[in-house]
């Protein structure tokens, strides 16, 4: 295929992505809305006025770019495990298959519908926030970056997961019994200073603490973590990631008999 | 130029089962080719390795000179597959199914939007271009797949069972459109169940059963290795008893419905002047049943003995 054919069937996928989203609005932007409305409400409002400071912020400044993040990489991982899972299910994921699309741009073009979910929702989160609080970001750039590397990352664990599902189930125990644990226990709701030595050096093998911290520090301008180790992680993760699904791809595991 | 060559085509499962034991196979430029075979032959095995949704574990395949490993992009590029079962997002649109292809086949939109137009009204389709694909009769959902396999234009288009549980009206239409397509110059390689579909359509056929090529010819040349045919007569007077018909075999089979057996070698005309000198009128006469069929299944259970033996 040459480089423009390749630029039309991505941009297909893309387009086909974003169509899906958008068809189905009310499973994938509507939910969030509410479930991070209520978060702010329960946690921000009512407990949150009774924890007082968080890193020298009140706790709803503190706990926004958390949710947000926790948005973000709920749905960039849902987004792309349901679409790539129910292609399989569905066999559609065969019209893929047998065109000359090389496999780097089936799976380019998933990840880019997870980053555009992950995008759209993050907006709609950062909206239901401006209600709450006040959100003065410190640094654009590094909000923007950190948001869009994040998604990258959990797109891209998504599609791992939905290379290995087998039925519906399978699609549903990642982010239960790994992808929530590890957000809730990444710094969403408090800074790993409160934490003793030990439970402290326990997080920081928690990758999701370096995204959301990333992201904090973007916004309000402090971290737990140094902001240069945190972009290194989520480098790397991509890289591994992107590497080991590509090679699952290419070698037809869950995909070709 | 071949459309399709197979060389020692082989793919055994990871449980063991050897769908495919090393078959060759050629398929000329512009025929319409049938390969057929029982259920669990390897047909569909063999459809999937070409289209690359199963994986060999031996042998070559190339498409119009193009290897499906080394020139996979070139080679898909060549085929459209309307594959057995159906595989359309059930809540996709019409339109949107058959212009999503012609993207993923790398083109614009624009050009992708024009051949679904063309190919929706040539399959009658057009007027359904707004519903989603679950909507659909089952009729509709073949012909929607074959657009889908036609919008990128390819060379060589494959078809497994593509009539399955289509109705007879809607099946004949189909074929017609398959013959005008293949007029178009593009080759045809059909699987099927529908023996007669096969016969009418097709120029030269395979037959492969447990692996294995165990026919590969032109189809009249693989009907007339038919040595007996069966032909069921309607006669305008009832019988008591079958009658003796010198040089056939007859069998009654109700009061004016007569069975008769003609061996090659032997022509219709001397079957009907022997009828004449018997006093037998003919209403209506057909084959018992399909010829290919009958050779399908002589062929099939020679081969099983064979190997039994």
């Amino acid at each position: 295929m040459k480089f423009r054919e390749q630029w039309y069937a991505l941009s297909t996928l893309i387009i086909k992505e974003y169509n899906r989203i958008v068809r189905i609005w009310v499973q994938t932007i509507v939910p969030p809305a509410i479930t991070m409305t209520l978060y702010f409400i329960i946690f921000g409002s009512l407990i949150g006025r009774r924890i007082g400071q968080m890193d020298g912020f009140n706790y709803m400044e503190f706990i926004a770019p958390g949710l947000i993040m926790l948005a973000v990489i709920t749905h960039s991982y849902g987004n792309v495990v349901s679409s790539f899972f129910g292609a399989k299910f569905g066999r559609h994921i065969e019209e893929m298959l047998v065109s000359p699309m090389p496999n780097s741009l089936i799976l380019i073009g998933h990840v880019a519908g997870g980053v555009i979910r992950g995008l759209m929702v993050g907006a709609i989160v950062t909206v239901v926030a401006l209600f709450f609080t006040r959100l003065e970001v410190q640094h654009p750039w590094v909000v923007l970056s950190t948001v869009v590397l994040t998604s990258i990352v959990f797109s891209l664990g998504g599609f791992i997961n939905a290379v290995f599902a087998k039925k519906f189930d399978d699609i549903s125990i990642v982010p239960t019994f790994v992808l929530t644990p590890l957000t809730y226990l990444g710094g969403v709701f408090y800074s790993i200073s409160l934490l003793p030595e030990f439970w402290q050096a326990v997080s920081r093998a928690n990758p999701i603490l370096y995204m959301v911290n990333a992201f904090r520090y973007g916004v309000l301008g402090t971290s737990d973590i140094p902001i240069g180790t945190a972009y290194g992680i989520i480098l790397f993760a991509i890289a591994l990631l992107y590497g080991f699904s590509l090679y699952l791809l290419n070698k037809g595991t869950g995909t070709r008999e | 130029m071949k459309a399709l060559e197979l060389k020692q085509l082989a793919k055994t499962y990871p449980n063991g089962v050897q769908a495919l034991q090393g078959i060759d196979l050629s398929v000329e430029q512009g025929d319409f080719f049938a390969l057929l075979g029982p259920n669990g032959a390897g047909k569909s095995t063999t459809i999937g390795i070409i289209t690359s949704l199963v994986t060999k574990t031996g042998g070559q395949a190339t498409v119009f000179g193009h290897d499906i490993d080394r020139d996979f992009s070139a080679a898909k590029a060549c085929i459209g597959l309307v594959p057995q079962e159906l595989n359309l997002n059930q809540f996709e649109k019409v339109e949107s199914i058959v212009a999503t292809q012609g993207g993923y086949y790398g083109m614009p939109r624009r050009v992708a939007l024009e051949r679904t137009e063309k190919y929706l009204r040539e399959l009658q389709l057009w007027d359904r271009r707004h519903d989603i694909a679950r909507s659909l009769s089952g009729g509709m959902k073949r012909r929607l797949m074959i657009a889908r396999a036609l919008v990128h234009e390819p060379r060589l288009l494959i078809l497994d069972e593509p009539t399955a549980g289509v109705d007879i009206e809607i099946r004949r239409s189909m074929w017609d459109y398959l013959r005008k397509v293949n007029a178009e110059g593009v080759t045809i390689i059909l699987t099927t169940h529908y023996l007669e579909e096969a016969e009418n359509l097709c120029r030269n056929v395979a037959i492969i059963d447990q692996g294995r090529i165990i026919e590969n010819d032109r189809m009249s040349r693989v009907l007339r290795k038919l040595q007996v045919e069966t032909f069921v007569l309607t006669l305008e007077q009832e019988l008591a008893a079958a009658p003796e018909l010198e040089g056939f075999a007859t069998r009654l089979r109700d009061a004016n419905t007569l069975e008769v057996d003609v061996a090659s070698g032997q022509d219709i005309n001397a079957l009907f002047a022997t009828l004449s000198a018997a006093g037998l009128r003919v209403a209506s006469m057909r084959n018992k049943t399909n010829r290919l069929e009958e050779l399908f299944m002589r062929l099939v259970d020679q081969k099983t003995d064979g190997r039994a033996a």
